[in-house]
């Protein structure tokens, strides 16, 4: 399928869209009509062609416009990129890692000529051609995980393998869920995920930490999260949580379908070779309710999961406010049929 | 979900003695896909078929982490064989094919330190070998500290003394030579992380110097570099499979089970890394734990062995395997 | 805002000595300086010999611990007027130790907090500093939106003290920056807040 960049915005005017196909690839997260809290962590292998597992970075029909929006916000904010000293060598293991995946399975936009440590590296859709020297910081513009992250759909994550922990020690972050780079940053694995109702009394952490911990050079891993957001924006970081909060009461029921977006989080998790850190891509995807309700079995299944959800995680989530209209919304599109196990559509 | 390692087949590209006891061996990828690359002080485990007999030994990739390309490993010759090193000094040949498990570093070194003090004893010297490539390369502060039987036994002593002059120190024992180590972890400049792989006492010694020193056990590294040891052979009972096998006097228990056709997980066959925690469900006898793993309460519970590196001396053993 | 089952709010300990340590770095704020003296006891022969201390008396001051614990007689003895001017001491102590060097910080919460962040420049894992909390609950709170600091707050919800907006406190901390997360409450909807409780002290 020709990769075409939609001209599109996640801020202001809020001209976002998905094409047709980019509605039927939306990773679904739901494999069944109640909400499991679970880690659900599972190899990430390539997955059908044209999914967002086709390839293990994926470079969809936003990624011009995602790039163009991660530069604003880092313009106003430069905190949103931050990395603790200790951390080059797996700062050039992900630029590595980034460049290598998007020039092999993107050939017609990305293009990587090695030499030695001399490399160049082509990036047709941003325009850009850099010659560097791998390993030496001050051939690139600027340090070399901010360099290739502002190229690579998704926050990132490096987390530090050491003491038997994980910690998240640099990371670009700017389409977070709620969670704040320059506050965490420095924290390990638990402490991080200080916030998360229920996962620490369930073990949740415990089991997902020693899992991460025995992570294979060359064998990710990835699972699914979601959460909802009230206009196509990328982020709702707490640092703008000022500008965003009063979304949350612009909702109607007219206009809830249009503006309530489903976000999912295809979060994945690699071991780095040089620096032994962990990488923790998470790819945000959003799908508006109208759109979503176009594939006949998720319109069904949305709303019984929704109903099913423990209050603390509405509240967590940031449901709270809205959930009730967009279930009387939805309900219009559940039929009471029975639906097909997974979350692909049928 | 635990994940076991998965092997791949490597070619026997090149085999050099270091030393009379340590021969150097490099292995390459058998097809185009490049093998993964590691962080100094990963080890890979090496597959060995000798005849009907399946060995499985940990060796510390010695080449660059730098670049890509082959796999160096050094093996010494283990004075009491248990089959593994002999097979590789005596056997194995440029050409043949081995397979290997993707790296795993269990010996990291901890990238916020202001200054590395590496301790080497013997073969103790090969995860050093890769973290000092990357030391240098990102010139950060190190140091190594090499202990020697004798002058024949010094491995990579000319290549580290090129490689790295002021950085690294001998200690022959042969020549009445000894590292001092109360004396050395007294005057490290605080936030040093220090390093120590090598034989039990060197490794004891170190740590328990640095200890009394006031040193923080975040501070400590060590990797303790013992194979299987070999023992008495016993009989052991694998209650889920059904299974009673025979474990011989130069077999490990795990490589036993193993070559009864149960997989039990492992990372580090070492008895250092706990993957192959087993639970004991009978026990008519003694357990022997060689493993750095259980704690002394575990031990004293006694049920809990570490099937990668501990035996059985006794009348009835039955595993939940 | 939920504030339950938080797993980044520090864990402090009772102060006690590290008998293997070489020389002792001790800082301590206001009542911190009790948590000090309360070692007296239990320290082995010779150790306040080899123990530098730092006292900043905060609201104490009136009650002269610091001379109780000149008193020890330190190896090194300094009384700083604040946090920030005892800084630069800390950092040239800290720069010039070595390994065995054992690190104790008695107060306040921003106290111990600076006192860590300070450590970590120096390779020091926060898990080896031995802590001590001891007076004031009251905490410093990052605002989340602004990124400035408003000291000493004892109320679940308080305004900036540089931008003015009204921050709920998390129970989520930092050691990085040695603070707890505010974050805006009424963001949502303007003016829309509950009375702010007392909670800390
Ligand atoms: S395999 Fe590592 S302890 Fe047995």
């Amino acid at each position: 399928m020709e990769l075409a960049f939609n001209e599109e915005t996640f801020r202001d005017d809020f001209t976002f869209r998905n094409s047709p196909h980019a509605i039927r690839r939306f990773p679904f997260p739901f494999h069944e009509d109640r909400y499991m809290y679970a880690v659900n962590i599972e190899p990430h292998v390539p997955g059908p062609k044209g999914s967002v597992y086709e390839f293990p970075i994926d470079v969809d029909e936003h990624y011009v416009s995602e790039m163009r929006d991660r530069a604003l916000v880092l313009r106003e904010d430069p905190l949103r990129c931050q990395a603790l000293p200790h951390m080059m060598t797996a700062q050039w293991d992900l630029l590595e890692l980034l460049m290598t995946a998007m020039a092999r399975d993107y050939p017609e936009h990305f293009a990587l000529t090695r030499d030695g440590d001399r490399w160049h590296w082509i990036n047709r859709p941003l325009g850009l051609d850099q010659r560097f020297v791998f390993g030496d910081a001050l051939t690139l513009p600027c340090e070399p995980m901010e360099y290739v992250t502002r190229q690579s759909q998704g926050d990132f994550a490096l987390l530090d393998h050491r003491d038997g922990n994980l910690w998240m020690d640099a990371g670009m972050i700017t389409t977070q869920a709620d969670w704040s780079l320059d506050f965490d940053i420095g924290m390990n694995f638990f402490e991080w995920h200080g916030p998360v109702p229920l996962a620490h009394e369930m073990g949740v952490f415990e089991r997902a930490l020693k899992y991460l911990l025995e992570l294979r050079v060359g064998s990710p891993v990835r699972r699914l999260n979601w959460t909802m957001t009230v206009n196509p924006r990328l982020d709702t970081s707490p640092e703008r949580y000022p500008s965003w909060g009063p979304d949350r009461l612009s909702l109607t029921p007219d206009n809830i379908g249009r503006k309530l977006h489903l976000r999912v989080e295809l979060q994945s998790f690699w071991r780095l070779p040089r620096s032994n850190a962990i990488v923790f891509p998470i790819r945000c995807y959003l799908i508006s309710l109208e759109d979503l309700v176009t594939v006949p079995k998720w319109g069904r299944r949305l709303p019984r999961v929704l109903r099913s959800l423990p209050q603390q995680l509405v509240d967590y989530k940031g449901l709270t406010r809205y959930r009730d209209m967009a279930l009387e919304w939805l309900a219009r599109y559940d039929d009471g049929a029975a639906t097909s196990p997974g979350g692909a559509p049928d | 979900m635990s994940i076991r390692p998965r092997s791949s087949p490597v070619r026997v590209a090149e085999i050099v003695p270091v030393t009379p006891f340590v021969k150097r061996f490099r292995l390459a990828a058998t097809d185009a896909s490049p093998l993964p690359r590691y962080s100094g002080g990963a080890h890979i485990v090496v597959e060995m078929r000798d005849g009907g007999v399946v060995r499985r030994n940990p060796y510390s990739l010695t080449s660059s982490p730098l670049h890509d390309g082959d796999y160096e490993i050094s093996v010494q010759r283990a004075e009491v064989s248990r089959g593994g090193s002999v097979f590789m000094h005596d056997r194995v040949r440029v050409g043949d094919t081995l397979a290997v498990s993707a790296p795993v570093n269990l010996f990291m070194l901890d990238w916020r330190a202001r200054k590395h003090v590496l301790v080497a004893g013997g073969i103790g010297i090969t995860p050093f070998l890769a973290q000092m490539a990357q030391l240098s390369a990102e010139g950060r502060p190190f140091e190594l500290h090499y202990c020697i039987r004798s002058p024949e036994r010094g491995a990579y002593r000319e290549a580290l003394e090129r490689c790295f002059p002021g950085h690294v120190r001998f200690y022959c024992a042969s020549k009445g030579e000894r590292l001092d180590v109360t004396q050395l972890v007294a005057s490290q400049p605080l936030g040093t992380h220090l390093y120590v792989c090598g034989p039990t006492p060197l490794i004891d010694a170190t740590l328990e110097a640095a200890r009394a020193a006031g040193w923080p056990g975040h501070n400590l590294h060590a990797e303790h570099f013992a194979a299987p040891p070999s023992g008495t052979p016993f009989d052991v009972y694998l209650q889920r499979a059904g299974l009673r096998v025979y474990v011989g006097e130069h077999e490990s228990l795990l490589e036993a089970i193993e070559a009864a056709g149960v997989e039990v997980p492992y990372l580090c066959r070492g008895g250092a890394c706990g993957q192959c925690e087993t639970a004991v469900l009978g026990c008519d006898g003694r357990l022997q734990h060689h493993d750095h793993w259980l704690t002394t309460a575990d031990r004293a519970a006694g049920r809990k062995i570490m099937p990668c590196v501990s035996r059985f001396d006794g009348r009835e053993l039955v595993l939940d395997l | 805002m939920l504030a339950s089952g938080i797993k980044s709010r520090p864990v402090y300990g009772r102060l006690t000595s590290n008998p293997q340590a070489r020389s002792n770095i001790m800082v301590a704020d206001a009542e911190g300086a009790l948590a000090v003296l309360d070692m007296v006891a239990d320290a082995p022969d010779g150790f306040w010999a080899r123990t530098h201390i730092l006292y900043v008396p905060g609201g104490s001051a009136a009650q002269d611990h610091g001379a109780k614990l000149a008193a020890l007689a330190p190896f090194s003895w300094h009384e700083s007027p604040t946090v920030p001017a005892m800084l630069p001491r800390l950092r040239a102590l800290l720069g010039a130790a070595r390994m065995g060097t054992q690190l104790y910080l008695a107060g306040t919460e921003p106290l111990i907090g600076e006192g860590i962040r300070v450590a970590g420049e120096f390779g020091v894992d926060h898990a080896g500093v031995r802590t001590e909390h001891r007076g004031s609950l009251a905490r410093r709170v990052q605002c989340v939106h602004c990124k400035g600091i408003t000291e000493s707050v004892t109320m679940s919800i308080v305004p900036c003290a540089h931008c003015g907006r009204h921050l709920f406190v998390r129970d989520h901390y930092s050691r990085r920056i040695g603070a707890f997360q505010g974050v805006m409450i009424d963001a949502e909807k303007p003016g829309d807040r509950p009375p702010a409780e007392e909670l800390y002290r």
